[in-house]
């Protein structure tokens, strides 16, 4: 597979901090960094490093067969807090099955987001409480659902002007993948929401790998080039550089907000882990490739600035390491004694108004249980 | 105050009333807005409503269907329209792993009162994927609830009924009885859209019939007359979920059951009747349930399908066979 025709149309990377630490200014994206100081710089540090601790310990509890299943975030913290930190509390995410960094941005709690992985809900926390959508496993399947909720804000905001839309109003972010790109969910997401001028901001975390498929088959252009096509601005950004994805992301949310309709992000990172605790990157990609990225970790980068700068000293890490272990050890407490519910509650959850196929399995289902029951206190 | 309508215009009538009354219901679709559907049945509602509450959409069905669901998450109660029935499946993953499961997922937190209205069935004599049955692909996805009309009167209030009704309902349009006349009540609801309903009376055998087929097996039944069989006729309006205790209660009376439909035979919903009333009245069989379906095949091409469709002497072949046993 070529490159050779890409390379010509290579689009602008936002970068604001270098993958060796140096911040660098942008004419257009400062603007949107003026109330960053050093609280907030050492925070985002802090949520990409509890981010880290918190999949480290998803990740121990699904080897010690604790969870069904893990989907590790490794090396995409930056493009999570930044993205999700540029959010407003009343803007809805809809997330794929690896947010877990943006959720923690919506204050969705680590131990919460277990109860999928663990067996014990198909969805694990009340969206409605952090405008923050379930996970979705299949993929692309949230794209659409962005743009109707987008199409509905606007209904709602009918008639404002952009002064208020732009005060007021909320918008979307859909969150997606390389693979997800693909997914004609995706394309007809983009296609509703142009045509509909509805605030949602695609973004895209390319992490260069679809379980075992390289971005190049899911794309011969920049992922970030597609955006024409559908009439939306794009933007290619570092996505292993939190402060220029939270300016762009903040940016691209001012943009749909006022009512200039979507955004196409493309946040490039990597994928330094695996793509699910059942997955061995060692079959499909080179060990040289990780090596590559390893020294663009956002966490390194970031880690680097603060301390160039004395923004932080020892004690600020020490103590951090503390909070995140104390954390993971609350998360992998709080997981291990979640109550399992009886299968009896999946049935009430089916419908939301009475069906009688179900009262009539349910009733069937209790009684046949209740026969296991009395025959055990038989025995005694 | 009773009005004379055709089905479709029940329809029309029965969406112009939930526009109406709730102002956060909207219909979207293919062609719907401008043109009023390819069968007309939004015709004028864009006028009324105005753009942003009947929604001419792009051409993708997982899109409208998405979308809808999108709607839905936000408070909104979107209708849509899938243009026919052999068009609904690349909204097949939307409609079967969101729309149904949003409910369950959610542990009950998250409704999402979406509304797919498709045109279904055949007999008017069109080209592929025009006529189809797909139903039972749907009933078995639990969710869902399904219903469909056989007359107008129904029509109105049931699209009303799935309108209000916080679970996703797919709403079967039997496209081949749009234009049936009938008299619509519209101060007098409706029997509840989720039971089936005896149309007519008899007593020594029962037609469960839906949709399209409910004229066909009223007809067999008249037939069946001048044989001196009394034949009661359920209209079974709710796909999902099946109002078995009406049917019980009529075979434990008339001792035969014949079943049919459009869609195949071989895993349609026939079977699954045929094989919960032969649990529930076993002893008050005279005879096995018999199903009368479409054959294991694509739907056929149109100047062959009378062959296909269950039709009056299709059911009075079954009847014979039932009283024979």
């Amino acid at each position: 597979m070529t490159r050779a025709a890409t390379e010509a149309t290579e689009p602008d990377l936002i970068q604001i901090l270098t993958p060796d630490g140096q911040r660098q200014s942008h004419e257009t994206y400062d603007a949107y960094l003026g109330d960053v100081d050093d609280d907030m710089l050492r925070g985002f540090y802090r949520d990409m490093a509890l981010t880290r601790r918190f999949d480290q310990e998803a990740t121990a509890l699904q080897r010690q067969g604790q969870l069904c299943l893990w989907v590790p975030l490794r090396g995409q913290e930056a493009a999570q807090i930044g993205s999700g930190r540029a959010t407003r509390r009343s803007d809805y995410i809809f997330p794929t099955y690896r947010e877990h960094g943006v959720a923690l941005t919506r204050d969705v709690s680590f131990s919460e987001m277990l109860r999928l992985f663990r067996g014990i809900s198909g969805g694990g926390w009340d969206p409605r409480e952090n405008n923050f959508h379930m996970y979705t496993m299949v993929l692309a399947a949230q794209m659409p659902h962005a743009a109707g909720y987008g199409m509905a804000l606007n209904m709602e905001q009918r008639g404002w002007d952009e002064a208020r839309r732009a005060k007021e109003g909320n918008a979307v972010v859909a969150y997606f993948g390389d693979g997800s790109s693909t997914e004609g969910e995706t394309h007809e997401s983009m296609v509703f929401a142009s045509s509909f001028n509805a605030p949602v901001v695609y973004f895209c975390q390319n992490n260069q790998w679809a379980i075992s498929v390289p971005f190049e088959v899911q794309s011969k252009v920049p992922l970030v080039n597609r955006a024409a096509g559908y009439g939306m601005p794009g933007v290619r950004v570092d996505g292993n550089d939190v402060l220029a994805v939270l300016a762009v992301t903040r940016w691209a949310l001012e943009h749909a907000r006022s009512g200039k309709g979507p955004v196409l992000i493309e946040a490039v990172t990597y994928r330094l882990g695996a793509h699910t605790t059942a997955d061995d990157p060692t079959k499909y990609r080179m060990s040289e490739e990780e090596a590559q990225w390893a020294p663009k970790d956002p966490l390194i980068r970031l880690e680097t600035y603060l301390r160039d700068n004395n923004l932080v000293d020892d004690t600020f890490f020490e103590q951090l390491s503390a909070d995140a272990d104390a954390m993971a050890a609350k998360v992998r407490e709080d997981a291990m004694a979640f109550p399992v519910p009886p299968l009896a509650k999946s049935f009430e959850q089916v419908y939301a108004e009475a069906h009688p196929l179900i009262q009539e399995e349910l009733a069937w289902h209790l009684e046949y249980e209740a026969g296991f029951a009395d025959a055990a206190e038989g025995e005694h | 105050m009773t009005t004379t309508m055709t089905l479709a215009k029940a329809i029309t009538s029965g969406l112009d009333k939930v526009l109406e009354t709730n102002d956060k219901s909207l219909l979207m679709g293919e062609d719907i807005g401008r043109l009023g559907g390819v069968y007309r049945i939004t015709d004028g509602l864009i006028d009324k409503y105005g753009e942003h509450r009947v929604i001419d959409s792009p051409l993708g069905e997982a899109g409208i269907v998405g979308t809808a669901v999108g709607m839905a998450l936000r408070g909104f109660s979107p209708l849509v329209e899938i243009q026919f029935d052999g068009f609904v499946f690349p909204a097949f993953s939307q409609i079967t792993t969101q729309l149904a499961k949003m409910h369950a997922r959610s542990e009950g937190r998250l409704t999402t009162p979406v509304v797919i209205r498709i045109p279904y069935g055949g007999g008017i004599g069109s080209i592929e994927h025009h006529s189809e049955s797909p139903e039972a692909l749907f009933a078995h996805t639990a969710g869902l609830r399904i219903i469909t009309p056989s007359n107008a009167h129904d029509a109105y209030w049931m699209i009303q009924q799935a309108a209000s009704c916080q679970d996703p309902v797919i709403f079967f349009e039997p496209k081949r009885r749009y234009w049936l006349k009938g008299e619509v009540d519209t101060g007098t609801p409706a029997l509840d859209a989720f039971k089936a309903q005896v149309v007519r009376p008899g007593t020594d055998a029962t037609i469960v019939a839906y949709g399209p087929l409910v004229p066909i097996a009223l007809a067999a039944a008249d037939a069946a007359l001048e044989d001196g069989r009394s034949i009661e006729v359920i209209d079974l309006r709710s796909l999902s979920p099946i109002d078995f205790d009406t049917i019980t209660e009529s075979v434990q009376k008339t001792g035969r059951l014949i079943v049919t439909h459009e869609a195949p035979t071989f895993g349609g919903l026939g079977g699954e009747i045929a094989a919960r009333i032969t649990e529930r009245a076993f002893l008050s069989l005279e005879a096995p349930v018999l199903r009368v379906g479409g054959f294991h095949m694509p739907y056929p091409i149109s100047k062959v399908e009378s062959q296909y469709l269950p039709d009056i002497d299709k059911l009075l072949e079954a009847l014979d066979r039932s009283f024979a046993y």
